[in-house]
């Protein structure tokens, strides 16, 4: 296989691992007001993910940064043209992170309150901004002959792409809910599960029209074997959610995630980002890509250290397996320690 | 301002601001893993007590760091596209690596370390904070290779028909000689902005009535923070000196710029102060000691150092040929001489001030001595205030001496910049960017006094997860967001 494919493979895997495992970090930011009744449910639920979001976040920075060392015509032009949604991005996301750390560090009812705000925002604007830039870069945006993105704002704020930023939403929110439902104990287990079916039901409706959308629209069979997977990954986690079988359950929306991402990708090769200009140039796996010598020295890296950081990654879920009520948030005494 | 100088200020501004917590996360971390580490060995109450202490502190601080750092990776993309397709063949790759290798292992063994106290034995939860520590020199190792190959470039080939940079030789890239130097020089300067740190809050608490009661708890970290701060402050004076030399050799213009040297000179003297012309080309005033900066550039008392209008002539003779073959544009070759000029002398003077005071707080509290006097904790806070000015005052001199390169001798800064990217954008970005990270810094000070007021709690000794039995799993955790 040609290391430029080899690369356009794990550059999905990386944002495959960036969205199942911050989707649910993103999904549980959003359900706070929704789920938690007052403060110590919502702590329990901030605390499903406190020690895990940081590192789930980290796969976006590695997904950015091995985009710019594999496809540095990818990254220029992707990160240049969709300028004002990552700043919206990196606004959110800087917001959110600081909200973990900084929420219960003072008692007042206020101070509380907005970084609540700033940690349901902040997972708000990327769950769907997300979703719209994939959409559009699946779809095409108009790109220059000199490999520029010519567009502004709006051209990414078109039907397909709003509809690409519903499904991320509504599929983080359904991820999110089954983690809640799978990571505690007491109500507010059983308020998640039951959204979560709920949700479960209204993203596949949304899923489907947008992956029947994107199949029509640029689709090849590898792309629509794993869309018809997802859909039917999504159906039945719903289900087995319904059923009360949690841990299959996030199984299911973690699959549907991961093949729905991997069918968009599909969906692109050989194109990383194609363009709609007649007169443009689409950046493509070869035209887009970094020397031979960078890649191989690159997979080198990627193959001996990934595997330490997947293992090491799984070990900290395995310790924080415990699931987690409101008798496991320390009172004020204890926490001062 | 036309997008250039937007794209600057920006990455002045956040690069700056980014700079302020990574020092004292590389230099904190290793710091509290040595504290818990002594806690683990020889069970003394106090060093748990300052781990958990400064493991607070150190929290409130890294959460900046990480967020911040965020933007640092995207913005390459962002302003500068044109540069990011012209050398990323080569500086993609340590930045890939840089998240791989550092960023995964930081922020997972920072989770275990944050909420682990229950579930992972001592010996291991103090590993967890070392394997952070090294997560930290992980990252700087691969952003200072990143960057010290855009000072010196070497390991690559100029490709006529991409009109890329492109890798030839990784090996050449990770070892670069200005790496060499740079990297022991910049974690060093961590370690004592560490040390620094924990000196300045330990003396402040140390004199406060309301803490009198862990008195000799501060005075072990005084003791604790000023040896390492001056160890420490000690390599950074070597190591830069080694860098000056290797500075002089790979980008002369920049040691010419640093001393406002017009004219070549042997020996060459070592200026104090120098005023020069408006038009920068000779100076007017200046109070210098003979010889030393011979010394400082190449090593021997007598050395030959060029001076800015030899220099200038030298460069527009290799760089001014042919502009079409690479990504520059022909034109001045000469730094901002008062900026280059100015941060170069407080580097050097706030980072001696540091060592200065870490010793002076210690022989101040030397053998039980409380010093009463008012000013006395103010001093001790600004110390590591200096710290952090040095890295800042070091980072703008490094960056500002470069220019107008991006890329010495192969990429200017003017046109690196992203060419599809409206004024209107990059000003948004800048504005939103310089808003929220003065808001986070008030929101941020505001915290650390706090935290630092407060003072250690006391001694708890932490359950043991060897000796938890399963009864023990609806016990309430013993940190939580």
């Amino acid at each position: 296989m040609e290391l430029t494919t080899v690369w356009f493979i794990l550059i999905a895997v990386l944002w495959i691992g960036y969205f199942t495992l911050e989707g649910f970090d993103f999904g549980v930011g959003m359900l706070l007001p929704v789920l938690a009744r007052d403060d110590t449910e919502r702590r329990v639920m901030i605390n499903t993910i406190g020690p895990v979001w940081d590192g789930n976040e980290v796969w976006v920075l590695v997904a950015g940064g091995a985009t710019f060392a594999a496809f540095p015509e990818w990254y220029a032009t992707m990160f240049s043209g969709f300028y004002l949604p990552l700043l919206l991005i990196l606004v959110a996301l800087i917001v959110r992170g600081l909200a973990f750390e900084y929420r219960h560090k003072r008692d007042e009812a206020h101070w509380t309150a907005r970084w609540d705000l700033a940690l349901i925002v902040g997972s708000f604007v990327p769950a769907v901004l997300w979703g719209v830039a994939f959409a559009n870069i699946v779809h095409g945006v108009p790109i220059d002959a000199d490999k520029e993105f010519t567009g502004t704002l709006f051209t990414l704020l078109n039907p397909f792409g709003l509809l690409g930023g519903l499904v991320t939403l509504t599929l983080f929110l359904t991820h999110g809910a089954m983690f809640v439902a799978l990571k505690t104990t007491g109500e507010i287990r059983l308020r998640a599960r039951e959204l979560s079916v709920r949700l479960g039901a209204v993203a596949a409706v949304v899923a489907v029209v947008f992956l029947v959308w994107a199949q029509i629209d640029t689709g090849s069979l590898g792309s629509a074997v794993l869309f018809v997977l997802a859909a039917v990954a999504l159906v039945a986690g719903t289900y087995l959610a319904h059923l009360g079988r949690e841990g299959w359950a996030f199984v299911g929306t973690f699959a549907t995630i991961a093949l729905a991402v991997a069918g968009l990708f599909v969906a692109l090769f050989p194109d990383v980002m194609p363009t709609t200009l007649a007169d443009g140039v689409s950046l493509t796996t070869t035209n887009a890509s970094a020397t031979a010598y960078t890649l191989k020295v690159m997979t080198w890296v990627a193959v001996i250290f990934t595997p330490i950081v997947l293992g090491y990654q799984s070990w900290t879920y395995w310790v924080f397996r415990r699931r987690i009520g409101t008798h496991h948030i320390p009172t004020a005494e204890l926490a001062a320690r | 301002m036309d997008v250039l100088d937007i794209a600057r200020w920006q990455f002045g501004i956040i690069t700056v601001y980014h700079f302020v917590f990574v020092p004292i996360t590389i230099g904190l971390s290793a710091i509290i893993a040595g504290m818990e580490t002594a806690w683990v060995r020889t069970g003394k109450q106090e060093y748990l007590r300052l781990t958990k202490f400064f493991g607070r502190l150190f929290l409130i601080n890294f959460a900046i760091g990480v967020v911040t750092g965020i933007v640092q990776e995207f913005q390459f993309g962002m302003n500068w596209s044109d540069y990011s397709r012209f050398v990323g063949d080569i500086f993609g790759a340590p930045l890939a690596v840089e998240g791989l290798l550092a960023f995964f292992l930081e922020s997972t063994f920072l989770g275990l370390w944050i909420f682990g106290w229950d579930k992972l034995p001592r010996g291991l939860h103090a590993t967890t904070m070392w394997l952070v520590h090294i997560g930290t020199l992980f990252s700087a190792w691969f952003i200072l290779a990143a960057n010290s190959w855009m000072q010196h470039p070497v390991g690559y080939r100029y490709n006529p028909a991409s009109g890329r940079a492109e890798l030839n030789d990784f090996w050449a890239v990770m070892l670069n000689k200005v790496q060499l130097v740079t990297f022991p020089h910049v974690v060093l300067a961590a370690y004592m902005t560490g040390g620094a740190f924990v000196v300045g809050v330990a003396a402040w608490l140390y004199v406060r009535k309301e803490h009198v009661a862990d008195q000799a708890l501060h005075r072990k970290a005084i003791r604790i923070g000023a040896i390492v701060a001056l160890v420490a402050g000690l390599g950074v004076a070597i190591t830069g000196d080694a860098q000056g030399k290797i500075m002089t050799e790979v980008q002369p213009m920049k040691m010419a710029a640093a001393e406002a040297l017009y004219e070549s000179e042997q020996p060459a003297s070592f200026s104090i102060f120098t005023i020069g012309t408006p038009d920068g080309t000779s100076e007017k005033f200046a109070i210098k000691i003979p010889n030393l900066l011979s010394f400082l550039a190449t090593g021997t008392w007598d050395g030959k150092v060029e001076g800015i209008n030899d220099l200038r002539a030298t460069y527009e003779k290799e760089f001014g040929q042919d502009p079409g073959a690479a990504y520059y544009t022909a034109g001045d070759y000469v730094p901002n001489i008062p900026v280059t000029y100015w941060t170069f002398r407080f580097m050097i003077g706030v980072g001696l001030l540091t060592a200065a005071g870490a010793a002076l707080i210690l022989w101040l509290t030397r053998k039980g001595r409380t010093p009463t006097s008012g000013w006395f904790g103010l001093m001790a806070l600004s110390v590591p205030v200096l710290a952090v000015s040095g890295s800042s005052f070091g980072w703008i001199f490094t960056e500002m001496g470069r220019q107008p390169w991006a890329v010495f001798g192969l990429m200017t800064t003017a046109n690196g910049v992203s060419p599809s990217v409206s004024t209107f954008e990059a000003a948004t970005s800048v504005i939103v960017l310089t808003v929220l990270y003065g808001v986070l810094a008030v929101i941020e000070l505001g915290l650390m006094a706090r935290y630092i007021r407060k003072g250690a709690e006391p001694f708890v000794e932490p359950p043991d997860p060897d000796i938890r039995g399963p009864q023990d799993d609806d016990q309430p955790l013993t940190f939580a967001y």
